[in-house]
């Protein structure tokens, strides 16, 4: 829709269009800070026991295997 | 450390500071690993197999290059070979898989966030990582490609296009859940994300 009522100050930057590429930059925006969220929730968890556990075994299998 | 008596080990000073880096990056392997297979037991199998494998690969890794990229890259290679064994299996077990994810989703969780998992999914693989990494791990477009064993310019690509379809796919509501208005999920990711960056700001 062409708004007649105001006079565009920049008739090569339509500003519906430029309303349109800031709204397009928003969204992507909060997508951007919706994603890492998502991420960082996990990465927030705290991590499992069995994890450590696992380096831990790994060490002492290295090291038996370089006793024998 | 008391010394029992086995023979003297090389470089276990090396190993000590391997390990302590291994363990700061233990829960973003986990986040990564939670994004490619959509399922948080899966995915902490998946974590945990990658972490005994850069264990076990550690003579190969050079102490002060990026470690973060590195795990990835093995952990990432350990998803792909794992499904390609699998297919089969995986495809019939999509179902149990994507029942699980809604069992454990936080039930307060903001609306939001289940929004962009379901959308997430409608992705190509490649554009749903490579989105991930950039988008969401912190890495450079570089260490994308170093991790998606690809060219910059691909990694790029895929980015662009992931955020172009996801934008459309939330806008339009068009992964099939019932009831939705569409553009429902769009309004409440911009909601959400207005409420996490007032909270980070304040």
């Amino acid at each position: 829709m062409i708004n007649t009522k105001e006079t565009n100050p920049r008739p090569d930057a339509p500003a519906s269009r430029d309303q349109g590429l800031e709204e397009v930059r928003l969204r992507q925006q909060a997508i951007g800070v919706k994603l890492r969220h998502m991420f960082d929730q996990v990465v927030n968890e705290p991590v499992p026991d069995e994890f450590l556990d696992i380096l831990r075994r790994a060490d002492e299998r290295s090291s038996t295997k370089e006793g024998q | 450390m008391s010394s029992t008596g086995a023979p003297p080990k090389p470089p276990s000073a090396d190993d000590d500071g391997f390990k302590k880096e291994l363990v700061t990056l233990i829960p973003h392997l986990r986040a990564f690993a939670r994004t490619l297979t959509g399922d948080p037991t899966a995915a902490d199998d998946l974590a945990q197999e990658a972490m005994m494998k850069a264990w076990d690969a550690r003579a190969s890794y050079q102490m002060g290059t990026n470690m973060k990229a590195w795990t990835f890259m093995i952990l990432r290679n350990q998803f792909y070979s794992e499904k390609r064994r699998s297919w089969r299996q995986t495809q019939l077990d999509q179902e149990a898989a994507e029942r699980t994810l809604v069992a454990v989703d936080d039930p307060e969780a903001p609306v939001a966030l289940d929004e962009l998992r379901q959308a997430l999914k409608t992705l190509p693989e490649e554009q749903r990582e490579a989105l991930i990494l950039v988008g969401a791990g912190g890495f450079a477009y570089e260490e994308a490609a170093e991790i998606c064993q690809c060219a910059v310019g691909t990694v790029k690509s895929r980015v662009s296009r992931a955020r172009k379809a996801l934008a459309a796919t939330l806008e339009r509501g068009g992964y099939g859940r019932d009831g939705k208005a569409a553009g429902d999920a769009m309004r409440s990711i911009l909601a959400d994300a207005d409420r996490l960056s007032g909270a980070r700001q304040s």
